[in-house]
């Protein structure tokens, strides 16, 4: 009885750690993306609310939230009031299926460092997931009744759409390699630097193209391009509902670093260091390392999100589809090929 | 190059590694990068204000000597002025220039700043100042009446020196 109920215990306080810890992190995100934004136009950014304006997203979170919700007239209320949740529901669902390092044993309880990390269909869950979070968008488009929100949700949706195949296919060659769905599993064939970024660096550049394409990301943020369209899908959004959209968007930016990281970085890998320092699997030392570097490694990535918002200009609709149905898609189909020799004549 | 075709379109006219993006791409990244270690140019506004020329046209003022305003009421800066701002209400006085003005009103809502007003005054007696902060909450606010207008000439030195040097 008392096993059972440490178990749900541990259960609640790491999933309430987790979407802490994530939306905090989105907070932080918008913050970082000003803050980078203005660098890098040799500007100041945010610096009036605390040191270097850290409390920043604070006082952004509570405007929000005293905001006046406006729900146009002509929208659907409920389909309208659905859409946010819907995305949210969606970026945080992600969170569960990632592990942020191996595990660690507390006093007898071996507790792993996720939610359900030994999923074996997690790459799956996240497949579908993605595909989930178009409806989220392309739903807060259509609710909303305008012509802005309408063709900023269909873009969305084409776009989206057009995209999850070159993604899914890029993430075939790691599939192949590692022989396992298991999100752990991968990781674990990628111990002591044999990340799958030296196996499979197409893979990773289109795995990284199409999620910044999935994101809605710039170069490819058509969805919400803000000169043609307003806001685009969360034109007529405002309060936290709009926050919620926006959080949900930062927070997918981040479950798709963490999956990157996991999937071609080697996830929680720390190489070499911890024989080195004869540490234990299952010490919190070592646990704590892991975390630190798959942390660390996502959160780079993020930062190389944000720069390139900030280099590149926006995609034209046209180029857009050309890039995913014309390049990407044929290369990834290459690449599966390719592994698939490689395959073959190396590890036979 | 000469023996080759003329390039027709943007396409042709690029290199096999100008059409792939990539090495263009990370060429445009290396420079954000590196402006962010470059200073920046932003003012620190409330703490720190610009001073501005002598040459700047910030709102008009009306020039204030130790015995009252160098105004005569000749109303050229109301003739002349293409917002129609200015409003001006003649009436005698025993001083030497025998006329002022009752009421002057300039309205800050329409003035755009032109400088015509100081170009046309006889007098320099309504020069543009270097003050540029403006603000006002109402309509009836915008309007500024002579207790705002005057400002002692020692504060109008800068702008003075400069009509005199250019004009």
């Amino acid at each position: 009885m008392t096993m059972e109920w440490t178990k749900i215990l541990i259960w609640v306080a790491k999933g309430g750690i987790l979407v802490n810890a994530m939306l905090v992190s989105a907070a932080y995100m918008v913050l970082a993306e000003r803050k980078i934004a203005a660098w890098m136009q040799n500007r100041v950014g945010p610096n009036r609310v605390g040191p270097w304006g850290l409390f920043q997203s604070f006082a952004d979170v509570i405007k929000l939230n005293l905001k006046e919700d406006v729900v146009p007239a002509a929208a659907h209320y409920h389909f309208h009031a659905m859409a946010p949740i819907i995305a949210i529901g969606v970026a945080i669902t992600l969170y569960a299926v990632i592990p942020f390092g191996d595990y660690v044993i507390i006093g007898g309880h071996t507790i792993q460092l996720g939610m359900a990390p030994n999923m074996n269909i997690a790459l799956l869950v996240i497949l579908a997931m993605t595909s989930v979070a178009v409806y989220g968008i392309t739903l807060a488009g259509w609710s909303s009744n305008s012509k802005y929100s309408l063709l900023g949700g269909l873009r969305s949706a084409a776009q989206m759409i057009s995209y999850e195949l070159s993604m899914g296919l890029s993430v075939v060659g790691v599939v192949m390699l590692s022989s396992s769905l298991n999100i752990s599993e991968i990781i674990r064939s990628q111990t002591d630097l044999q990340w799958n970024l030296f196996f499979q660096p197409v893979g990773f550049l289109l795995f990284f193209i199409s999620s910044l394409a999935e994101l809605n990301r710039a170069p490819f943020d058509l969805p919400e391009a803000e000169p043609e369209l307003v806001g685009g899908y969360h034109t007529e959004y405002s309060g936290m509902k709009f926050g919620t959209l926006y959080l949900a968007e930062y927070a997918n930016i981040l479950s798709a670093s963490c999956l990157m990281t996991a999937l071609f970085l080697g996830g929680w890998d720390v190489p070499f260091l911890p024989k080195l320092l004869g540490l234990q699997p299952g010490s919190i030392e070592l646990a704590l390392m892991q975390v630190g570097s798959f942390l660390t490694k996502s959160f780079a990535l993020v930062f190389v999100v944000i720069w390139i918002r900030w280099s590149l200009p926006r995609f034209r609709y046209d180029q857009l589809m050309n890039l995913g149905w014309k390049i990407l898609l044929p290369i990834a189909m290459v690449n599966i090929a390719l592994t698939g020799i490689g395959i073959l004549l190396f590890k036979h | 190059m000469s023996a080759q075709k003329a390039p027709t379109n943007e396409m042709q006219r690029l290199t096999f590694w100008e059409r792939i993006y990539l090495p263009e791409i990370a060429r445009g990244m290396g420079l954000t990068f590196k402006q962010m270690f470059k200073p920046t140019f932003t003012r620190q506004y409330p703490e720190e204000r610009w001073e501005p020329e002598g040459s700047y046209r910030g709102r008009p003022v009306l020039v204030m000597e130790e015995d009252g305003e160098r105004c005569v009421a000749c109303g050229l800066c109301s003739r002349v002025c293409p917002a129609l701002a200015i409003e001006v209400r003649a009436g005698e006085t025993t001083q030497e220039k025998e006329r002022y003005p009752v009421l002057f009103e300039i309205n800050m809502l329409r003035c755009i700043y032109c400088g015509f007003c100081e170009e046309v005054c006889p007098e320099e007696a309504i020069v543009m100042s270097k003050d540029y902060e403006l603000v006002f909450s109402s309509q009836e606010e915008g309007i500024f009446g002579k207790e705002k207008l005057l400002v002692p000439v020692a504060q109008l030195q800068d702008r003075l020196e400069f009509l005199r040097q250019y004009r």
